[in-house]
């Protein structure tokens, strides 16, 4: 397994809005925390398109380089995850993330009550153990665990959001534009994965 | 030709500020200080098979791509 990748096919998105229910009803999200959302560019006028956002898992995340507490850590398959234990909810992470994924729902944290970051983590949990109680109820539900995918994607009613392992999905993503033979454009791809890859200190203590 | 000697002078003093180097910060890394997180093949119902959740991930990736479905 490479590298896991999110991929917004813009030519299929028809702003159904079915990853952002599929999310957060998977990860019984709180009111005001949106870990996916569409946004459409040009409304109304012919030719608009929609983007799935969320966080990307950025081969060179921003956010992990901001945090005062370094409550960031990257797996080995590239997602970036956080420990909710350690987050102060200062909110470095949203102002320093070029697709607002950091989300804070209203509760107590070290500062004011903007509540602990919450943001995608493609499914994957966080420092908990795999599956648990204390697990989903902090990061929502570990997909990944189970040989899934993230719930938006699988969800997809057109395949417009694609994730998974980088060089499959850029398969599929490219025989798309070969046989429609436009809408070439892998929208935030530069932004989130044209970066080279930081070597993040493994979560997993004496890792491989 | 005082002039521009003063013209010349106001555009210098006036264009200082111009020359200012990027303010852009250079990111680093921090090190992480949570606890460890286990891999996604650990325990549960991989209980570390790395190969069948290869497996698992793999069929979950290609039943994204509808051209298998109609070929």
């Amino acid at each position: 397994m490479a590298r896991m990748k999110f991929l917004c096919d813009t030519e299929r998105c028809i702003e159904c809005n079915g990853c952002v229910t599929a999310c957060k009803n998977e990860n019984e999200t709180p009111w005001g925390v949106n870990r996916r959302r569409v946004v459409t560019m040009n409304d109304g006028v012919p030719g608009e398109r929609s983007v799935s956002v969320a966080c990307m898992h950025c081969s060179d995340a921003p956010c992990m380089a901001v945090c005062p507490t370094d409550c960031f850590y990257k797996t080995e398959e590239g997602l970036v995850l956080h420990n909710k234990d350690a987050c102060i909810g200062c909110g470095y992470c949203f102002f320093a993330c070029p697709f607002g994924a950091p989300q804070f729902p209203e509760g107590p944290a070290a500062f004011g009550v903007r509540g602990k970051m919450d943001k995608c983590t493609f499914c994957a949990g966080g420092p908990e153990e795999n599956g648990s109680k204390a697990e989903f109820e902090k990061y929502g539900r570990n997909r990944l665990a189970e040989g899934k995918l993230p719930l938006c994607a699988e969800m997809c009613s057109t395949k417009a959001l694609l994730a998974g392992d980088a060089p499959v999905v850029s398969d599929i993503f490219r025989e798309r534009v070969l046989r429609r033979n436009k809408g070439a454009e892998a929208w935030g791809w530069t932004t989130a994965y044209g970066k080279p890859e930081q070597p993040a200190p493994a979560a997993k203590e004496g890792a491989k | 030709m005082k002039n521009a000697l003063i013209l010349a002078l106001t555009a210098c003093v006036g264009l200082a500020a111009c020359g200012e180097s990027s303010q852009v910060p250079s990111y680093k890394q921090g090190n992480y200080q949570g606890k460890s997180d286990t891999r996604p093949w650990e325990g549960g119902q991989f209980a570390g098979n790395k190969q069948a959740w290869d497996n698992a991930l793999r069929h979950r990736n290609q039943g994204q791509t509808e051209y298998n479905r109609v070929k």
